[in-house]
């Protein structure tokens, strides 16, 4: 991995054989050995970390790259080094949008875009919000920021479950204030089966997600100095002007990776949609993290849970870096 | 430098031989051995009204087998929503324990994989012969023509609780014996809030027992004689249409049941919400819901007209619970040892005593113990007109699939959509698509 070392032990004599050729470098060789040495250590010190890295991220990757392309059903999963190769069968069931497994790949891939497009843009929408208002100091800002904070603090499991227990249909809070109280709903609704599980999910999400939005935005802006504001209000722009002219530029760099950073979440959460709705999300709410678990579980077929779950590794490193690109080039090109 | 050397070279080799194990973790080819004789992990499932109910039941026993044997039992008691997913990661790691419950209907589907030991008259002549446990119990123990992946432990059957007093209230004279009966039973015994029965309509498991009974009253088979998933022929449609119109036709189901998954309805029923109840063993699950006895009358699952029997008359599946032995258990002498421990008359009268549920021993079941009306019913039915879920492989997707076809039906009926022999087929049409291709 690291040829720095060997290199050093072996080199000096050549090196020395040309340098002597060349007057005026002497005892360059020693200088270079020693500030090789030097730029050597670090990164040998970090070899254990990367060796260990590679091998809690990448190797798993790697084994399940390799599951993608076999024939991984029940009859082999004791001894999956005997499954049969695969080639791409597993991948063209994926891909095949006119059968029934395919067909339901894309229903739950195009699922989790609208959730994830509606969860993020609230989430940022809210958090960033809450964090300009929070901006100048009030009484009890200390009490309310903490109190924001407390969705994102919560355990997942424990914060989820409290909201099946709200959106049950008989007992639950949410239709005991919509339906028996307020009166909005003729009948009440189900929040955790049917179609209504979209909202449900949508709700839950937003709730646990905006506060971290709420947290970056808050933190990016300490860094925008006080003087542009005290300067534009007294050239006469107002909130709005304000938030549009300095706020959101100097927030720009803290967004872009908010909002990449949300995504990813969002787009992989499986703990939500899990809690929530157990093994078999509805149809409405089937997001495709737990699409993907069921397709392996259920069908006892690993190989094509492999499969799809490589397509969706594709997609999200195609989409980050298309993200990447885009903002990144933005900044280079603004003056 | 040396030094810095001779430490890198360490992380490397370090990380090199973590790498390797860990890949070797994935393929275990090699068998069980009795390199550990002296301890056992045993995976009991949740039989009990909790955990740690369970977990009181089964140590005094555990207890004695180490007390005769000098074997240490370490317990872990799996919840339902988890055993199965367990076992398939055991199964994969070739990490698992050495004994444990497996939920009977999976039988097939597990002997398949080749995780579990095999049964054959040798092995079986260790625990006293495979001629000592009830047919009904051993016909669902794997594939036919195969040697059994596993021992019958607990068998239990459905049958029908019904509340007295709130039949008596109603002026219904005795329990529905068909299906026309309960419906219009159940008509009289909903109102004021009150519901004629209970369902799990989120639980796929339970969705398939019933769904599996009504099949067979309607003349339906899921899979076909040579193993192939057969979902969507007009008997079966017209068999899982009849049990969702309970709640959709006849409306003697709660709507709110549709989202039941965790035994909402015994609780329902132990608190005099529902009068009736289609339930496996429920008796001492009532009875810590402070339920007593006398206060329900058990009887047979109704049928569609007749009396219980075979054929269309079958009323109930053959539930129970099987015991396994892991492949790769490196104590296997002293898991046999204890699977006989377990299986033996006097533990089963303990066991089966505890969980309410009936021995597939023989000899345990002639007990006075197993003697009480309730237990009567369950023996009869077991006897005389319960069937094992279909023995073939793809059992356990079968059960989750339609399961989860008849969760999105109940779904649909209690959100008010029509629930139509259309609607049926397409669900059940989609559960088949989702079957193992090959």
């Amino acid at each position: 991995m690291s040829p720095d070392p060997a290199m050093t032990a072996t080199a000096p004599a050549a090196e020395a054989a040309v340098r002597k050729s060349s007057p005026g470098t002497a005892g360059g060789p020693r200088r270079r050995t020693g500030r090789s040495r030097r730029i050597g250590l670090p990164y040998l010190l970090l070899l254990p970390a990367l060796l260990f890295e590679l091998l809690v991220h990448l190797v798993p990757m790697v084994i399940g790259i390799v599951m993608s392309f076999k024939e991984l059903t029940q009859f082999y999963i004791r001894d999956w080094g005997t499954a049969p190769w695969a080639g791409l069968d597993n991948y063209s069931v994926s891909v095949d949008f006119d059968a029934p497994v395919g067909e339901a790949l894309l229903h739950s891939f195009l699922v989790t875009i609208a959730f994830t497009l509606l969860s993020v843009g609230l989430c940022w929408l809210t958090g960033t919000a809450a964090a300009v208002f929070m901006q100048d100091t009030f009484r009890g800002r200390g009490l309310l920021r903490a109190l924001f904070l407390v969705p994102y603090a919560l355990p997942v499991y424990a914060a989820v479950i409290t909201w099946v227990f709200m959106f049950q249909h008989d007992n639950g809070l949410v239709n005991h204030v919509l339906h028996d109280q307020l009166g909005i709903t003729g009948k009440p609704p189900f929040w955790l089966i049917g179609d209504n599980s979209f909202v449900a999910l949508l709700t839950v999400s937003v709730w646990k997600g905006w506060p971290f939005a709420f947290l970056i935005v808050t933190a990016g802006l300490q860094n925008i100095p006080r003087e542009l504001y005290e300067a534009a209000a007294l050239d006469g722009a107002g909130m709005i002007q304000q938030i549009r002219r300095i706020t959101l530029p100097s927030l720009r760099p803290v967004n872009q990776v908010l909002v990449l950073v949300l995504f990813l979440w969002t787009f992989n959460d499986f703990n939500t949609p899990y809690v929530l709705f157990g093994k078999t999300a509805p149809e409405a709410a089937d997001l495709i993290s737990v699409h993907i678990y069921q397709a392996s579980f259920v069908t006892w077929d690993f190989g094509t849970g492999s499969a799809m779950s490589v397509l969706l590794l594709l997609f999200l490193l195609v989409v980050t870096g298309v993200y990447l690109v885009l903002t990144s080039r933005r900044r280079r090109t603004a003056p | 430098m040396r030094r810095i050397r001779a430490a890198a070279t360490g992380a490397v080799m370090l990380s090199l031989a973590l790498t390797a194990s860990a890949c070797g973790g994935g393929s275990s080819t090699g068998g069980g051995s009795n390199d550990s004789p002296e301890e056992l992990t045993y995976w009991a499932s949740n039989q009990g009204a909790g955990i740690e109910i369970d977990k009181k039941v089964l140590r005094p026993e555990l207890d004695k087998f180490e007390k005769q044997t000098g074997i240490k039992v370490k317990l872990e008691v799996v919840p339902w929503s988890d055993l199965l997913n367990r076992i398939l990661t055991a199964t994969t790691s070739g990490q698992g324990p050495d004994v444990l419950n497996i939920g009977n209907t999976w039988s097939a589907s597990l002997q398949a994989t080749g995780a579990l030991q095999p049964w054959d008259a040798e092995q079986f002549e260790k625990i006293g012969g495979k001629d000592r446990f009830v047919d009904s119990a051993l016909g669902s123990t794997g594939a036919a023509g195969q040697d059994p992946a596993a021992v019958p432990l607990y068998s239990m059957a459905y049958a029908l609780y019904y509340n007295k007093q709130m039949f008596a209230d109603a002026g219904i004279d005795g329990p529905p014996a068909t299906w026309d009966e309960l419906a219009a039973a159940g008509k009289k015994l909903s109102k004021d809030g009150k519901w004629g029965m209970g369902v799990e309509g989120s639980n796929p498991a339970e969705n398939i027992h019933h769904a599996f009974v009504f099949a067979e009253q309607h003349g339906a088979d899921f899979f076909t004689a040579d193993g192939k998933a057969d979902f969507t022929s007009d008997a079966a449609v017209a068999a899982v249409k009849r049990y969702v119109d309970l709640m959709a036709k006849d409306k003697v189901i709660a709507p709110g049941n549709a989202e039941y998954a965790q035994n909402q309805s015994v609780s329902d029923f132990a608190k005099g919400k529902t009068g009736m109840l289609l339930w496996q063993s429920a008796s001492a699950n009532l009875e810590s819901q402070g339920m007593s006895e006398d206060a329900y009358g058990i009887a047979p699952v109704p049928v569609r007209s007749g009396t219980p029997g075979t054929g269309k008359q079958v009323n109930s599946m053959v539930a129970g619970i099987n015991l396994a032995v892991f492949k790769n258990s490196d104590n296997l002498d002293g898991a046999t040892e204890f699977v006989k421990f377990m299986t033996s008359d006097a533990e089963q009268k303990i066991l089966n005593t505890a969980y309410s549920s009936i021995p597939p021993v023989k000899a345990a079941q002639e007990d006075p113990a197993f003697g009480s009306p309730a237990d009567a019913v369950l023996k009869d039915t077991l006897a005389t007109s319960a069937v094992a879920l279909p023995q073939v492989p793809d059992e356990s997707q079968f059960e989750t699939a339609v399961g989860t076809a008849v969760k999105e039906l109940f779904a649909d009926a209690a959100a008010g959509r029509e629930v139509t022999t259309g609607s049926v087929k397409a669900a059940l049409t989609k559960a088949q698509q989702q079957m193992p291709r090959k």
